[in-house]
């Protein structure tokens, strides 16, 4: 990435930085208590042919916690991450969300219980705008179809402030109702404004996702992920390829997620960032939970310095 | 270079067009809609040379504005599954033919399905399923058929599912073709019910000559679909099929039940199919199997992906294009499928977004123009 | 419903099915290894068949020779016609790939655009023979059935003792010719070195081309090798019946398509497999039930087959096309 997309970026954030007074409208409904079992992998073995993502793991996401997921290279968190998500069928294990087996259920299905992620390489769809990809996460939350959208079927007795302020459209409105479709796609537009607002891109808005910088691209991916109002959100490598500015805005950016009434769950290779934000982390390696606990017993733990922190790479 | 330019000057005629007040907007469009009406009429020279009757051996000029109506239903309902949804459906005969079908076999004393009916219920032999029942049947049979075909066949991939809607509309036609109990086999079915209408000189008022007021129908259905084509493309449903479309994985984590969407797509473009085949059918007042050769597939397909595949106006100047022309220039109607081959490679090759395209469509081949030359770059 | 008809002639009808499945078997190794090593439905390929008919008839028509020639004749003839409607196919197809595919690579155009351009390409070459070449030279070319000179006469050969069941030798040489000509192809494509690049781009384009394949040498064989086959059926094809027709490859390019993907598509042996299965698979049920849905029969294979065994009977890639 330019040094100018970095530059662009960072001074966007400090914008929104002020901005972070009032975000009820993007505020989740949660329907548990802090620190009940939100998320729970339970013996989870995957294999592809003879290889072994993931080998009997076991760990749980507790509501409300920002858990971090970390491990080596080639160390499962992915395959994790796309078996939480319907991507894979676990071959041995349970993955149970509130309670609810969810392993081998659709994708859109888990979304729509409340699962939503972001991608470690980028996958927004690109030739569609900034807010109309935010869109898309918000229409996982509407409820029209085919036949609402054409005849405009469904309607709702509109509240005071929904009623358009104009004569005619008024009385007929107050006699007709207003079509859920009206209201949704007004919804959906508010919503992903202020989600881009949120996460510090709304300036662009109208710019198609493929033009956007990367740093905005990644944090529209979170907008996208965010819209669908999950109680769970993953982010898969949020960070890779920001600078350390951008990292420090991130850090802010998760917790005002958490903030919101999302539970994070975060894949990251940056310790530092991955120790300065999370409440648990759990370490894998080869497929194995090697290490699970706070931050600072994890980072104590020789295990995983031997396993992760002691390479040089990570360590500079 | 020259495609690049023309992408940017159309971009700027369509923003332009955006930007302009609602009032002068509705009232182009109202100028556009009344100068369609009056096209049967046009006499006025120069503008008289696009009609087909010039000469004595030329075909009848309101006849020509119907079909071309006719395939421009087609062409938007088969922009629905090809441009927005992505699907490449090579059957879409069967369903305009199933639709043609439809009402002749419940709306003809001349079917065996409704002298069957007469037998068994006691009723005269004058007796058949009226007009108007008659379209929410089509409609249905197509519906259900797009659903039956699309259901197992949607998880295809692309290219399996072109194949085997290909097969599907073959089998409808030979279907018609051997199932002479039912279908009158090659024979055909005559006598296919015309809409009510009041009587004049005892002619009914959808007849054979006055084919204008058939034109005028088929019109009114056009601007009707048209309005709820585009209502879907601005909704939920449209969003749903872009993201399908660009990147099917990332979509379903978002939450878009794929396979709904293109089992949607799917059954609103077989609706769209056999309500064009009805009306079809309904004017010639004839169907038979050979009028559903698999060639009308690909002249659809044609339509859409020439105009500009993912955007109603592409499709309708494709199906205005491939109907008027070769009804125009008659005496070279022996040329017109090798006219389609050439056309299609020309514009495939040439112009891949069509001539007509969506704006977002434009840019996405001038982006993986640029990508396949980065990609030869690097090697 | 007839299963008399199927159980008394039984033997004859699996000669029949084994000796149309061997045309599509043929054609359908075009289909197979351009979807190996592109991805991708070369829709013309019916055409390129089509070509090879007419090729046939033409390299008769020159030599003049008609049914009844003196054996050394015949054989010539039969040679002569085989190698000029393989050079035929392959041109076609090569130029097909020219034409029609080459421009869009380059520019990356997505998999459906290649699709359109394919039936473009088809519809082009199916007029070339009922339009264009009519307007030039009139008849035989247009738009209707055309007889094809029987030079090799059907006689019965042997008849296979104990099932009364005759053998002729045109059967014998289609069922041998095919069979030979896909050993030749089989071990081509798993002995030769060009052979090792048309497989190795057919598991991983990017690696191939890393470790030096060049992969539109690769994508020019394939469509020359498939053309060549695609020639060898078209003689076969009017050895057995002895006409051709403008159209005459649309339904049998759908039938050895059917054939590919029962096979399994991008693999060569599920190719000779599906082709040999269809044919039989047809000639039954036309035994049972009727013929006039022949082609109904095959579609509904394809279909089933698709729902619950999309990767064909001996599965797919090219790569890994060894027993």
């Amino acid at each position: 990435m330019s040094e100018q997309t970095h530059a662009e970026s960072s001074t966007d954030t400090d914008v929104v930085l002020e901005d972070t007074s009032n975000h009820d409208q993007i505020a989740i409904e949660t329907s548990g208590e802090v620190g009940e079992v939100l998320l729970e992998l339970d013996h989870v073995t995957l294999r592809f042919g003879g290889v072994v993502a993931l080998n009997d793991v076991n760990f749980q996401i507790r509501r409300g916690e920002i858990l971090g997921l970390i491990g080596p290279n080639g160390a499962g968190k992915t395959t994790a991450f796309n078996a939480m998500t319907g991507v894979y069928t676990p071959t041995e294990g349970a993955i149970r969300f509130k309670g609810k087996e969810i392993a081998g259920i659709k994708p859109h299905t888990i979304n729509h219980l409340g699962i939503a992620r972001t991608f470690q390489n980028i996958r927004l769809f690109p030739e569609m705008s900034a807010m109309e990809n935010v869109m898309v996460g918000c229409d996982a939350r509407h409820k029209t179809s085919v036949v609402g959208v054409l005849f405009r079927t469904y309607r709702v007795r509109p509240s005071e402030e929904e009623l358009p302020e104009s004569g005619i459209r008024r009385s007929l409105a107050k006699v007709f109702g207003i079509s859920r479709h009206t209201l949704e796609e007004r919804a959906g537009r508010r919503r992903s404004m202020e989600l881009l607002r949120f996460v510090g891109i709304a300036d662009r808005a109208h710019e198609l996702a493929r033009n956007l910088p990367y740093g905005y691209q990644r944090r529209l991916e979170i907008a996208r992920a965010l819209a669908t109002e999950p109680e769970l959100i993953c982010l898969d490598e949020p960070a890779a390829g920001f600078n350390p500015a951008e990292k420090e805005d991130l850090m802010g950016l998760i917790r005002r997620i958490r903030d919101l009434g999302h539970t994070v769950l975060v894949i990251e290779h940056d310790m530092k960032l991955v120790l300065g934000v999370t409440d648990r982390i759990v370490v894998l390696e080869f497929g194995q939970k090697i290490a699970e606990g706070s931050p600072e017993e994890v980072a104590r733990n020789p295990k995983v310095i031997a396993a992760y922190l002691g390479e040089p790479d990570d360590a500079a | 270079m020259s495609q690049i330019t023309d992408a940017y000057r159309g971009l700027k005629l369509g923003e332009r067009w955006d930007h302009a007040p609602k009032p002068v907007r509705w009232f182009v469009m109202l100028l556009v809609v009344a100068f369609a009406f009056y096209l049967p009429y046009l006499n006025i020279l120069p503008f008289a040379y696009i009609r087909t009757d010039l000469t004595s051996s030329g075909s009848d000029w309101a006849s020509v504005l119907f079909l071309i109506v006719v395939y421009m239903i087609v062409a938007v309902g088969l922009n629905v599954v090809i441009g927005l949804a992505g699907l490449l459906d090579l059957g879409y005969v069967g369903f305009y033919a199933l639709g043609a079908y439809s009402i002749a076999l419940f709306g003809s004393t001349n079917s065996p399905v409704v002298e069957a009916m007469q037998s068994k219920f006691g009723l005269s032999e004058e007796w058949a399923v009226p007009f108007v029942v008659c379209i929410p049947i089509a409609i249905t049979m197509s519906l259900i058929a797009g659903v039956f075909l699309g259901a197992p066949t949607l998880r295809l991939r692309g290219d399996y599912l072109a194949i085997v809607t290909l097969g599907f509309g073959e089998i409808i036609r030979i279907t018609a073709r051997n199932l002479d109990g039912v279908t009158n086999g090659a024979a055909g079915i005559t006598q296919v019910p015309v809409p009510p209408g009041p009587e004049s000189d005892g002619r009914a008022f959808f007849n054979t000559i006055d084919a204008e007021r058939w034109y005028w129908l088929a019109l009114a259905i056009l601007i009707l679909i048209i309005f709820l084509a585009r209502r879907l493309e601005n909704s939920r449903v449209g969003r749903a099929w872009l993201a399908i479309r660009e990147d099917e994985d990332a979509a379903s984590v978002m939450g878009v039940a794929g396979f709904k969407f293109k089992l949607w797509a799917f059954a609103i473009g077989a609706t769209l199919g056999g309500l064009a085949g009805l009306l079809f059918g309904s004017k010639q007042q004839y169907v038979e199997p050979n009028a559903f050769m698999v060639q009308l597939s690909f002249l659809f397909v044609a339509m859409v992906v020439i105009g500009g595949s993912g955007n109603i106006y592409g499709a309708l100047t494709g199906a205005f294009l491939l109907t008027y022309l070769p009804e125009r220039f008659r005496d070279l109607v022996d040329w017109r499928p090798f006219a389609f081959g050439v056309a299609l490679v020309l514009v495939m090759i040439l112009r891949p977004q069509g001539l007509v395209p969506s704006r977002r469509r434009a840019r996405e081949f001038d982006d993986r123009r640029e990508e396949a030359k980065e990609a030869a770059a690097d090697v | 419903m007839d299963f008399d008809a199927l159980i008394s002639g039984l033997d004859r009808h699996t000669l029949d099915g084994i000796t149309r499945g061997s045309i599509y078997a043929l054609v359908a190794l075009g289909y197979t290894m351009v979807y190996g090593v592109m991805k991708l439905i070369n829709f013309a390929h019916s055409e390129v068949f089509m070509v090879g008919t007419w090729t046939v008839l033409g390299v008769y028509t020159v030599l003049g020779v008609t049914a009844g020639a003196g054996i050394g004749m015949v054989i010539a003839a039969t040679l002569l016609a085989l190698l000029a409607a393989m050079l035929a196919s392959a041109g076609t197809a090569l130029a097909v790939e020219r034409i029609a595919y080459r421009p869009l690579r380059k520019k990356g155009a997505p998999p459906l655009i290649f699709l359109i351009t394919g039936i473009g390409c088809s519809l082009v070459l199916v007029e070339i023979f009922g339009q264009v070449l009519r307007v030039v030279f009139g008849r035989p070319f247009g738009r209707v059935t055309v007889n094809i000179p029987s030079v090799l006469e059907t006689k019965t050969v042997f008849t296979i003792p104990g099932l009364d069941l005759a053998v002729s030798n045109t059967r014998i040489l289609i069922i041998v010719g095919a069979i030979v000509m896909m050993l030749a192809l089989d071990t081509f494509v798993n002995k030769s070195r060009l052979g090792r690049g048309v497989r190795a781009v057919a598991q991983d384009a990017d690696t191939a081309s890393l470790m030096g394949v060049n992969r539109e040498r690769v994508i020019m064989l394939v469509f020359v090798l498939g053309g060549a086959m695609a020639g060898v059926a078209a003689l076969l094809y009017t050895v057995q019946y002895d006409i051709t027709k403008f159209d005459i490859g649309f339904i049998i390019g759908l039938k050895a398509f059917t054939a590919a993907v029962l096979g399994g598509i991008g693999n060569l042996r599920g190719a000779l497999v599906g082709g040999l299965f269809l044919g039989i698979v047809e000639v039954y049920a036309s035994a049972i039930w009727d013929s006039s849905w022949t082609n109904v029969y095959a579609f509904v294979v394809l279909v089933v087959i698709l729902m619950f065994r999309p990767t064909g009977l001996l599965g797919e890639s090219l790569g890994k096309a060894r027993a």
